[in-house]
This record gives structure tokens, C-alpha cells and sequence, in this order.
């Protein structure tokens, strides 16, 4: 276990990282109308100000050696009851500091795109407010030293999430759509709490450091157990099957939200969460073999629906799962893997949010149609979109020498390594990444236009182009950065733990067969959307196409399973109530309510029937004695 | 003297008393009615105090005496003022109070 270093110098400034955008979300959602007019400035000024401290903290430990690069910050004993004691306290090590970078640059691009993107939006102040409050809860998330804290980072990207998610509530689909995923979150959040309450009940502590160290005291049982629960919260937040059913319906949100919470960072929270908990996977082996069979079926229904959907978020957020189901397959393998799930992940945020960022561009020019067949022909219009799209797309499709290539080949050679039916698995997955990306830029950008009478694609203006510019930037040189001159294996390291992947034949042979796979997808993808024309209507297509428009039936089968179940035993008990339970109390206020009109004609008012009936009473009384003494 | 005749004299009053209750209509001779029942109760406790041989009855019969000095405060208060905004004593005429 590595030991802690004191938080000095930059590091003092670890609470300040969340502090800003805490503040910010506070200004700006409680500051009311009169911050209308400054307030967004200030919400991209807080965030940027935090990625500004993230690289100060990443240069600094740049200059320490590998094993003093743990940094914890107690700021005050947060709950103590008993031998229960969890405090408000940070930890900074390698893993974190790639979160916190990701989440403070590419939320304050985001933040930047967003200045344009609601610049006409009425309750832009709430969006920012919002926004920074979920930068806020995802720094807490991956800065906090114990479970309980990152609970509550947890419990607050979910929050913002919803709020989000929904909001533009005034359309009822975005109301419903922030439901469903606060809902279905909430399973994944079950899991984890009782996760940290097994640990509190195994380990007596819920801090990282005091779990990692005795980690392996626990019978394997229960760390099975612990580890099956993490793995469900995982699910949860990660959109992973089979809680995925959220994410799509979560594009109903504004796209600089799909990008940055439903794509580049809190969907990722499940991978840091696998492995944060690395030490106790590696201990479970059937944990990690269920995490790593979630990630193949997540990969493949991604991967599956990104095809088939003509809702170009939709079909972003298809890839979403997709390459989260990379990310968490890589997370299962072990330490093998962890550093490559982080790998992924870090580039993934990167090209996925220029993605989602480049949709966004086009929807924002085309009177926010999102149906892709209703685009075609737009790189001669939007120039700059175009360009960065095509060059995310190459990324997340891992032509090299950008940076997808780098990392998702990583992940299929660690697959190789494990089983050869994970790495074909994975390999396969690829090549359909390579078709439903290519559908995806051939219909947006290529073939004639089919474009909506009313609609005039326009280039959107420099607020926004200029974060795509950057993430494109982003996507062509983290990768060969991060392997050539940064080495985030030897990073990581000391957090995670690293193995060499050891391959059965050279690697460039995986790497060709992928690219050709890659290839193939691209080009069957290229003939049937770009050299032929593409239908306005959707046509009937094959039971594959149109169950994966139906989202593979997880609604339906959540239908079934859950909703009707609940629904109908609702309504038993509605039934019971009312019959049963309501009955037995109305019919007994019935009968005593008659029972009383009855007796209340005693009551004459005539006071001498009154006292005529006491009388009578007492002789009755008398009599009862006199018999009772001579009997 | 045989102290059964003070008890048979009690029942006696009792009855008379609570046949005045009964049967008569004006409040102010139900009231004395009532007194009379009371103090034939009042004779009932001294005599059986005599007969036992201690002073218990002899006490209920001064609380009873209280009691009844309150109750005949208060009753005839009642009383004078229902006949105020009435102009009658009749007991029968206050039927108000009913279902």
C-alpha cells in the first residue's frame, strides 16, 4: 500500500478543485435573475479555473517519485458514530488526476460550446448552474478517500444527470426521460450502498486505504459478493446491461449535456469505480469474470443499436455503451487491463466528446432535426464540423495513427491474452464500431442532401467551433502522447498494478487484422449509405435491423419484468384496500353511525323522562341486589 | 328505638322525594324534591353509623350537606335565570337540548 503524502504546496488546493465549481453552481442557481447576464461566464470561469489548478497538481507530481505521488487531505471528521468514522477527506494519486484533467478540460470546452450552443435559451443561467454543480459532484466522486464520500459524488452526477436530462421540461419526453434514469440509476445505487456497507461490516472501515490493505483477509465470499455489487452500481451508472435502458433516452437532454455527462465522463464513473476497487477484483475471480461477460454483451448491444438508429445521438449514445463495454471487458481482465480501461476511457472522453459536441453543430444547423436521414452532403456547408467530426470519427474507429487506435487495440490484445473468444469478441466489435461510424459520417456529411425545405445548414459561429478545433486536436495526439511520451502504463502503475501482455503471435498481427476489420465495416457502410442513395423513410429492413431500432426490446423486457409485475400487484392492493381494508373500517363507522340514529331518538330533551329512567334504572339496580342476596 | 324505623322513614322520604321529581313541573319544587331525597339519604347514613357503632356515615353525611349547599347555589341560579328570559319554571318548557 503506497503510504500518503502530506497535501502541501499546490496540493493544499485539492478541496478548492471542487470548491470552485461549488461555488459557481451555488452563485448561479440560489444569485437568481440578477446574475442572467454574467453568470455563464462565470460558471466556464470556475470550471476552467479548476482545470488550471488540475495541471499545476499534475506538473507538480510530475516531480515526485512514483511512490510519492498519493496525496491526502483530511479537511474535517464528516460522520462518526461508534467505530463507524468517515471523513470529509481527499485523495489525489495517479488515477485521479487523469479524471480530475478530464473532467475539468473537457468540461470547460464544453462549458465554451455551451456559451453558443444555449445562447438563446431563456434559463441558460440554470443550465450553467447545473452544469457546474455536476462538475462539482464528479470531482468529489473521484477525489473522495472513502466509499461513503464517493457515495455522495455518486448521488450528485446522478442528481445532475436528472436535472439535465429533463431540462427542458416542458416536453414530456424529457421529464419522463430524466425519470428513467434517476430510477434505474437508483438500482445501481442500491448495490453500491450495500456494497460499502458490506465492507463496513468485513473490514470495519469504509476509507480506501484501510479496505485495500486487508482486502485480502476476507473470505472469498464476500469479496465476491462486494465485488458483484460494484459491479450493479457499475451497471447503473455506466448504462451497462442490464441497466442500459437510460442512456438512450437520455439524449432527450441538451447535446453539450450528452456530451460531457452521458458520454465523456459520468457514464465512466463505473469504470473508475472497477478500478478504484481494483484490489478487490483481483481477489474476486468470478466478479471480474462477470464484469468482463456485462462488457462483451454491453459492447455488442452498443454497438448493434448505434447501427440501426437513424437519431444521430441516439446512435452516438449506442457507441457510448459500446465503448464503455470496451472499458469495463478491459477493467475485468485484471491488472492486465486496468491501465488500458483507463486508456480508453481518457481518449474515449476525448474523440466522444467531439463527437457528441460535432452533432451538436449540426443539429444547431439544421433547426435541431435529428434524423440523420433528413441530413447528407453537409462538409461542403460546415467545413469546420465536418473536419473534426471525420477526425474523432477516425479516432473512435482507431485508424492510426490517432488516438483511439492506440488504446482500443491495447484492450484487444489484453482480450487475446485472457481467452481468444474475448479478444475475437472484441476484434468483431471493432469492425462493427467501423460500420456504424462510417453509416453515421456518410449520411451527416456525404451523399446528396435530403435536407427539410425549411432548412438552411449554416457553419456555427467561433464559440463553438473552437472547442471541436481543440478536441480534434485532442484526438489526433493523446494517444501517441500518452504511449510514446507520457507512458500511462508505468503512470498508473503503482495504482493499478501492470502485466505485460504476453501474445501468442507478434502483435502487429492483431493490430492488421482489426484494422482490416475496421475496414471491411467502413466500406460495406460506405457502399450502402454513400454510394447509394439513402431513403428518406426508413425502410422495413431485417428482424436484426428492427429490433435493434427498438433498442434490442430492453424497454420491453423492463416492461415485463418490472413495470407490469409492479403495476398489477399495485392494483391488488389498491383492490384489497379498497374492498378489505377501507371496508371493514367504513362498514364499522356504518354500523355504529346507525346504530346511533337509533339511540339518539332517546334523547327527547323532556327532563323528566330523564329522570324517570334514572329512577327506573336504580330500582332495576335495587332489584339485581336483592335477588342476588336471597338467591 | 329500633333504628330500622329511621331507615324505614328514610326509604319513605326517599320515595316522596323522587315521586316530586317525577311527577311535578315546577323547577323550584322538583329542586326541593331533590333536597328531600338527599337528606333522606343524609338520615339513612347517620342511622346505619348508629347502628355499626363509628362516626363514617356520620361524615358522608356532612359532605353530602356540602354538596347539596353548592348544588342549591348553583341550581337556583339556573333556575332565576331561565325564569328571566322565559317568565316560567315550568321544567317541561327547556327541551332544547335534543336530538
Amino acid at each position: 500500500m503506497t503510504e500518503l503524502m502530506p497535501a502541501e504546496g499546490v496540493f493544499s488546493l485539492i478541496w478548492v478543485l471542487i470548491a470552485l465549481p461549488l461555488a459557481g453552481a451555488a452563485i448561479l442557481l440560489f444569485g437568481g435573475r440578477r446574475t442572467n447576464s454574467w453568470g455563464p461566464y462565470l460558471g466556464v470561469l470556475t470550471v476552467a479555473a479548476s482545470g488550471v489548478i488540475g495541471v499545476l497538481m499534475l506538473l507538480g507530481m510530475m516531480q515526485n517519485s512514483p511512490e510519492q505521488r498519493t496525496y491526502g487531505q483530511t479537511l474535517f471528521t464528516w460522520v462518526f458514530s461508534g467505530s463507524f468514522q468517515a471523513d470529509m477527506a481527499f485523495q489525489l494519486d495517479q488515477l485521479s488526476i487523469i479524471f480530475v484533467l478530464l473532467i475539468t478540460i473537457v468540461g470547460t470546452l464544453i462549458h465554451v460550446y455551451s456559451l453558443g450552443y444555449m445562447a438563446h435559451d431563456d434559463n441558460r443561467r440554470k443550465f450553467f448552474g447545473e452544469l457546474n454543480l455536476f462538475v462539482a459532484a464528479m470531482l468529489l466522486l473521484v477525489l473522495a478517500n472513502n466509499y461513503l464520500l464517493l457515495y455522495v459524488g455518486w448521488e450528485g452526477v446522478g442528481l445532475a444527470s436528472y436535472l439535465l436530462i429533463s431540462f427542458w421540461q416542458h416536453k414530456p419526453s424529457a421529464a419522463a426521460a430524466g425519470k428513467k434514469a434517476f430510477i434505474i440509476n437508483r438500482v445501481g445505487d442500491v448495490g453500491l450502498s450495500l456494497a460499502i456497507m458490506l465492507m463496513f461490516v468485513t473490514f470495519g472501515s469504509v476509507g480506501f486505504q484501510d479496505v485495500f490493505g486487508v482486502a485480502d483477509q476476507a473470505s472469498e465470499g464476500t469479496l465476491t459478493a462486494i465485488g458483484l455489487l460494484l459491479l450493479l452500481a457499475a451497471c447503473g451508472k455506466s448504462a451497462q446491461f442490464p441497466l442500459q435502458s437510460w442512456l438512450l433516452d437520455a439524449m432527450e437532454g441538451p447535446t453539450p449535456v450528452s456530451a460531457l455527462i452521458h458520454a465523456a465522463t459520468m457514464v465512466t464513473a463505473g469504470v473508475y469505480l472497477i478500478v478504484r476497487s481494483n484490489v478487490i477484483f483481483t481477489a474476486a475471480e468470478w466478479a471480474a469474470v462477470a464484469v468482463i461477460v456485462v462488457g462483451l454483451i454491453t459492447m455488442w448491444m452498443g454497438a448493434i443499436i448505434g447501427s440501426a438508429k437513424d437519431d444521430i445521438k441516439k446512435s452516438l449514445a449506442g457507441s457510448t455503451m459500446s465503448q464503455i463495454g470496451y472499458m469495463i471487458t478491459a477493467a475485468g481482465l485484471g491488472p492486465i487491463g486496468y491501465v488500458f480501461a483507463i486508456f480508453h476511457l481518457l481518449t474515449h472522453g476525448v474523440f466522444k466528446a467531439g463527437l457528441f459536441l460535432g452533432a451538436g453543430s449540426v443539429m444547431h444547423g439544421m433547426n435541431d432535426n435529428v434524423n440523420m436521414r433528413r441530413y447528407g452532403a453537409l462538409r461542403g456547408v460546415m467545413v469546420i464540423t465536418a473536419g473534426t467530426f471525420i477526425i474523432c470519427y477516425l479516432a473512435i474507429i482507431g485508424i492510426p495513427p490517432f488516438d483511439g487506435f492506440f488504446s482500443k487495440d491495447d484492450i484487444i490484445h489484453a482480450s487475446f491474452e485472457r481467452s481468444p473468444i474475448i479478444g475475437i469478441l472484441a476484434m468483431l466489435a471493432a469492425g462493427l464500431t467501423g460500420f456504424y461510424m462510417t453509416r453515421m459520417v456518410a449520411m451527416t456529411f456525404f451523399g446528396k442532401a435530403r435536407w427539410e425545405d425549411d432548412a438552411h445548414p449554416h457553419e456555427s459561429p467561433k464559440v463553438m467551433t473552437i472547442p471541436l478545433i481543440i478536441l480534434a486536436i485532442g484526438a489526433t495526439f493523446l494517444g501517441m502522447a500518452l504511449v510514446y511520451w507520457g507512458n500511462i502504463e508505468s503512470w498508473l502503475e503503482p495504482v493499478t498494478g501492470v502485466e505485460t501482455v504476453e501474445l501468442a503471435l507478434p502483435s502487429w498481427v492483431y493490430e492488421l487484422t482489426t484494422l482490416v476489420l475496421v475496414l471491411i465495416g467502413a466500406a460495406i457502410a460506405w457502399v450502402s449509405y454513400a454510394r447509394r442513395d439513402v431513403p428518406v423513410e426508413a425502410p422495413h429492413g431485417s428482424w436484426l435491423t428492427r429490433a435493434a431500432r427498438e433498442e434490442l426490446y430492453g424497454n420491453q423486457v423492463n416492461d415485463a419484468l418490472v413495470v407490469q409485475p409492479t403495476y398489477y400487484t399495485s392494483r391488488l392492493l389498491v383492490w384489497f384496500d379498497n374492498k378489505g381494508v377501507d371496508g371493514f373500517v367504513n362498514g364499522s363507522a356504518a354500523f355504529v353511525g346507525g346504530l346511533s340514529g337509533r339511540l339518539r331518538r332517546y334523547q327527547t330533551g323532556f327532563a323528566r323522562s330523564y329522570a324517570l329512567s334514572m329512577v327506573g334504572g336504580a330500582v332495576l339496580v335495587v332489584l339485581a341486589l336483592v335477588l342476588v342476596r336471597m338467591s | 328505638m329500633n333504628p330500622s324505623n329511621y331507615v324505614v322513614l328514610s326509604a319513605v322520604l326517599f320515595s316522596i322525594g323522587a315521586i316530586g321529581v317525577l311527577v311535578r313541573r315546577n323547577a323550584i319544587i322538583v329542586f326541593m324534591s331533590v333536597e328531600l331525597m338527599l337528606n333522606a339519604a343524609n338520615l339513612a347514613f347517620v342511622a346505619f353509623a348508629r347502628m355499626n357503632g363509628n362516626l363514617d356515615g356520620q361524615v358522608v353525611a356532612f359532605f353530602v350537606m356540602v354538596v347539596a349547599a353548592s348544588e342549591v347555589v348553583v341550581g337556583l341560579a339556573i333556575i332565576v335565570t331561565i325564569f328571566r328570559t322565559r317568565r316560567s319554571a315550568s321544567i317541561d318548557e327547556p327541551n332544547l337540548l335534543k336530538y
